[in-house]
């Protein structure tokens, strides 16, 4: 699991690594929320590119974002859906909260 | 239908002992030559069975044990029973339906829909205050050999 922030002006970049299950969210959550605190974006993108599994724990965590985001009208974008990740998010509905492409 | 090969595994209910039981069941369905959609699919639908069984059936607390088998069978299926003697379900029809979850903020209530739409049959025995058994399979598609 990891996480690495890239921050561009009003834009947050959260690069996800390994796998993404209820073992790893907590850390990766963490991460994202704190780098989302620190620099207020009006866009979060996640860039799922490095993510080798994910479960609906990983669902959970982009839902809890999205939700988090709302609050301050800022936008959620996912980006770099590998094949298998982004059925997940297309089983999930997840392009209905967010822009979703995949890799 | 014939059982051509079998493994057990018991586990404590540690999240440490997803990955863990992703790989064991993924390295065992390698024996029916699945794509790697198929291996993953697989994947997916024993983590959320496992994970339901430490979130759920234990709350993250008790250190239960998780009870895995899995069978392969003469018509290219695997068969995979997961179980608990955690808290069990009272109402399983609720519980399967997609984005319901007891426990609310980071979880999607949608665990019971992916192994729904990735395996071809899943069945959810349960006894309150006794456990859970989730019962799952799926068919591997034939593959043509390269080799004729
Ligand atoms: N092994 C189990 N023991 C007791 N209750 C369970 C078990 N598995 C599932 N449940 C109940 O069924 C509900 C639905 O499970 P499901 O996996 O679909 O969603 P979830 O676990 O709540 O969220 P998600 O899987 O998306 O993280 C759970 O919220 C829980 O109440
Ligand atoms: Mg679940």
């Amino acid at each position: 699991m990891s996480v690495q922030i890239n921050v561009t002006g009003e834009v947050v970049t959260a690069y996800l690594g390994g796998e993404l299950d209820h073992h790893t969210a907590k850390e990766m959550r963490e991460a994202i929320d704190s780098a989302v605190e620190l620099n207020m974006p009006t866009l979060l993108i996640l860039d799922f590119k490095d993510v080798t599994f994910m479960d609906s724990s990983g669902i959970g965590l982009v839902m809890g974002r999205y939700r988090n985001l709302l609050k301050t009208g800022a936008e959620l974008h996912i980006m770099g859906a590998p094949p298998q990740i982004y059925k997940m998010l297309k089983l999930a509905g997840i392009e209905r909260l967010a822009k979703l492409e995949s890799r | 239908m014939q059982i051509t090969n079998k493994f057990t595994l018991t586990l404590p209910a540690r999240s440490s002992n997803e990955s863990f039981a992703r790989a064991c069941i993924s390295a065992f369905a390698t024996q029916l030559d699945p794509t790697i959609e198929e291996i993953s699919d697989i994947k997916t639908a024993v983590s959320e069975a496992v994970t339901n069984c430490i979130v759920h059936a234990y709350k993250e607390q008790v250190l239960g044990k998780i009870y895995i088998t899995a069978f392969l069978q003469d018509n290219n299926s695997i068969k995979i029973k997961i179980r608990d003697k955690g808290c069990g379900i009272a109402n399983i029809e609720q519980a399967m339906e997609p984005l319901y979850t007891s426990v609310g903020g980071e979880r999607a209530g949608l665990g019971f829909a992916v192994m729904e739409s990735f395996m071809d049959s899943v069945k959810v025995s349960s006894v309150v205050g006794k456990g859970t058994t989730i019962t799952m399979t799926k068919k591997i598609s034939p593959r043509i050999s390269v080799n004729g």
